[in-house]
């Protein structure tokens, strides 16, 4: 078997996310300095807020101002941050729970080393420079020396209560995200596309209903069997079906109008796609026999055009629409 | 209505590193072959078919409706995806057979975690607001569990690594599993999680058949009922939550009637050593139960497939007479926050 194709794949996508009432808030004084939690009905201070109740599911909506100090509860050393990870420098990832709140907050610790952090250790937020309204606006926390250690944490400030109203609150973040992928193909398709680059439609065959699959997935969707068999199809073909395109892509260089075609390569079990020229757009029809057209050093054909073979009958092509 | 549902076939794939030669449907085929092949059904005897399976791992968008390709999904069958682990899956094939509408379904997933970054992609799954755009990777977040059981005094670093050999160990009489035998318990990941303390990162698929009632008993010869199931799940919020217990799997366990009567055997979806531990703690397993002969998820983790192939794994055990009762277990998000609990039984011999 030939070596797999592989190839990066880059998927990456901006995430634009409003905000509820209590997150608007709390993202909000993130930028303005301020760390606000939200109140239970059972008296919990909950950081970072949320808006429900994770027991009773109840909407809660009244907020406090917490301290920008607190305590570790748990932590991790991390001697490898990763790429999007809020610090380059090895760090300790932290439970922190903020003096005035009852529950813990994860974010990043700023530490010279794994030997510097421990649970109950004290801790502040270092802000970052530039804030935009975003989890992020902490850059970190870091070590703060106010004493001995308090496992609790609380009662060193009773929380005041915040009206949550700001000029100019953040209503929405934009998470921007990227995954780097190396993907294959697999078998069927790898065959598919290394018979393509030398201008050859290798499909294949079902070891039972017989059809050809072009390009071929491996399985037959019918019998759900493996196909195998490896068959060459085209590279004539006949237009089943086709749309006349008359918006033009971003980053497509192809003048519009022009035509989208489903083609049945002859021999081939199902149509595929692609792009019909040679032929002025309105004068494209179903049965119209087609070729592909290659381009210098293409791995696959540029467009189809007319043969200038007779129409195929509707009956050779009906069953393939 | 009170239906008796049982798992008549288990099949999954050899677990490896990559599977790059093969497409999703490709590695998938296999087993959804073997287990009709081990019930003589065909795909039109099926009468239901639910898989689970995530589109992030591979990034290959609407994968599954490739994978269906498999199935032979023409003429068109009752079909469902859940974007979860297959044990959910399974839960949900399970109620369409307790309300009557089928007598056998067909339950796959997979996972190819090879072609992404597996840490990086499982922190899309977390709460976008707060915490997302930190990039918590799934081994720092399992870290900051095991520290706190370290700081509770539930477990230590040797006891971790003990849970690691054990499984490994076990792993030998399994020959899909990823890591067999003898694994150096090895540096630091994120500490105090060790490589050794981590799952394999692999691909792999899985598929089970159940059958209600007699026709359960036609096709297996010592079917794995499934006595009860339920799944539970905690506020998504880590530091809300105590991360040296479970109690979603402990309510889990509960309603599923895992706490009825004793289990003889545990397949347990603790993919980090630590997690082991809170489960253990979690469903009351005493030393009495044999906890995960598989190797468990420490041995095979094909993200999305390893909590169908730990109720696969106990209902084999059943099927060969190995166990009478034996409790599965599947989680899906950090620190096991999501947890699914089955019981299975096998008629008395
Ligand atoms: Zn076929």
């Amino acid at each position: 078997m030939p070596e797999v194709l592989k190839a990066p794949l880059v998927v990456e996508f901006p995430f634009t996310r409003s905000l509820g009432p209590v997150q608007s808030a709390f993202l909000t004084g993130l930028r303005e300095r301020l760390v606000l939690g939200v109140r239970t009905s059972d008296g919990r201070t909950l950081v970072p807020p949320v808006e429900y109740d994770p027991v009773t599911a109840e909407e809660i909506r009244d907020l406090v101002e917490v301290a920008p100090t607190g305590t570790v509860t748990t932590w991790a050393w991390n001697h490898a941050p990763r790429r999007d990870q809020p610090l380059d420098t090895p760090f300790a990832w932290a439970l922190v729970r903020l003096d005035g709140a009852d529950t813990a907050l994860l974010h990043a610790l700023d530490a010279p080393g794994p030997d510097a952090v421990h649970t109950g250790m004290r801790v502040r937020v270092r802000w970052a420079g530039e804030r935009t309204g975003a989890i992020t606006d902490i850059a970190c926390f870091e070590p703060y020396d106010d004493g001995p250690d308090a496992p609790d944490g609380r009662g060193r400030a009773e929380p005041a209560t915040h009206t949550g109203e700001f000029d100019d609150p953040v209503t929405g973040i934009v998470a921007t995200a990227r995954l780097d992928y190396t993907y294959s193909p697999g078998r069927a398709q790898t065959a598919y596309i290394n018979a393509l680059a030398e201008h050859r439609n290798v499909g294949e065959r079902c070891p039972s209903c017989r059809k050809v699959y072009v390009p071929p997935r491996g399985a037959c969707p019918t019998c759900g069997l493996a196909t195998s068999e490896q068959v060459e199809v085209g590279p004539g073909g006949t237009v089943t079906t086709f749309c006349i395109v008359n918006i033009k892509a971003k980053n497509l260089d192809i003048e519009v109008p022009y035509v989208y075609a489903h083609i049945a390569l002859d021999g081939a079990g199902l149509a595929l796609h692609g792009r019909i020229g040679g032929i002025p757009y309105d004068q494209v029809r179903m049965g119209l026999r087609v070729e592909p057209v290659w381009t210098e050093g293409a791995r696959y054909p540029d467009h189809y055009r007319p043969t200038g073979e007779p129409d195929a009958d509707y009956d050779t092509y009906r069953e393939l629409l | 209505m009170n239906r008796e549902i049982a798992v008549v076939a288990f099949a999954q794939t050899d677990h490896r590193r990559t599977s790059e030669e093969l497409s999703e449907v490709e590695m998938l085929m296999p087993v959804l072959h073997d287990v009709l092949g081990q019930t003589g059904l065909k795909t039109a005897d099926i009468g239901f078919t639910c898989s689970g399976s995530s589109d992030y791992l591979a990034g290959r968008a609407f994968s599954f409706t490739l994978a269906l390709d498999g199935v032979g999904a023409w003429p068109p069958i009752s079909e469902s995806h859940v974007e979860m682990d297959g044990a959910w899956a399974l839960y949900e094939a399970w109620t369409k057979l307790l309300t009557g509408d089928a007598d056998t379904a067909l339950v796959y997933s997979y996972g190819k975690s090879s072609p992404g970054p597996l840490r990086d992609v499982l922190t899309r799954q977390l709460d976008p607001y707060y915490v997302a755009p930190l990039w918590p990777d799934s081994v720092a977040l399992a870290a900051l569990q095991a520290q706190a059981l370290i700081d509770a005094g539930d477990t230590d670093e040797p006891a971790l690594a003990a849970v690691a050999a054990r499984s490994r160990a076990d792993a030998t009489a399994n020959s899909h599993a990823q890591l067999r035998g003898p694994v150096p318990h090895g540096e630091y990941v994120v500490r105090p999680l060790r490589t050794g303390d981590c799952p394999p990162i692999g691909d792999g698929a899985a598929a089970v058949i159940l059958a209600a009632g007699e026709r359960a008993r036609n096709l297996c010869a010592r079917p794995a009922w499934i006595r009860g199931v339920d799944h539970r799940i905690e506020a998504h919020s880590l530091g809300v939550r105590d991360l040296t217990d479970s109690p979603s799997t402990r309510l889990a366990a509960e309603k599923a009637g895992a706490f009825e009567r004793p289990v003889d055997t545990a397949e347990l979806h603790a993919p980090f050593t630590s997690q082991e531990v809170v489960l253990r703690k979690a469903l009351k397993l005493d030393d009495g139960v044999r906890v995960n002969p598989s190797g468990g998820a420490l041995a095979a983790n094909p993200v999305m497939a390893a909590g169908l192939i730990r109720i696969g794994e106990a209902a084999a055990r059943v099927h060969r007479g190995e166990s009478d009762r034996a409790l599965a277990h599947a989680t899906s998000g950090p620190c096991l926050q999501q947890n699914l609990v089955a019981v299975l039984e096998g008629d008395p011999r």
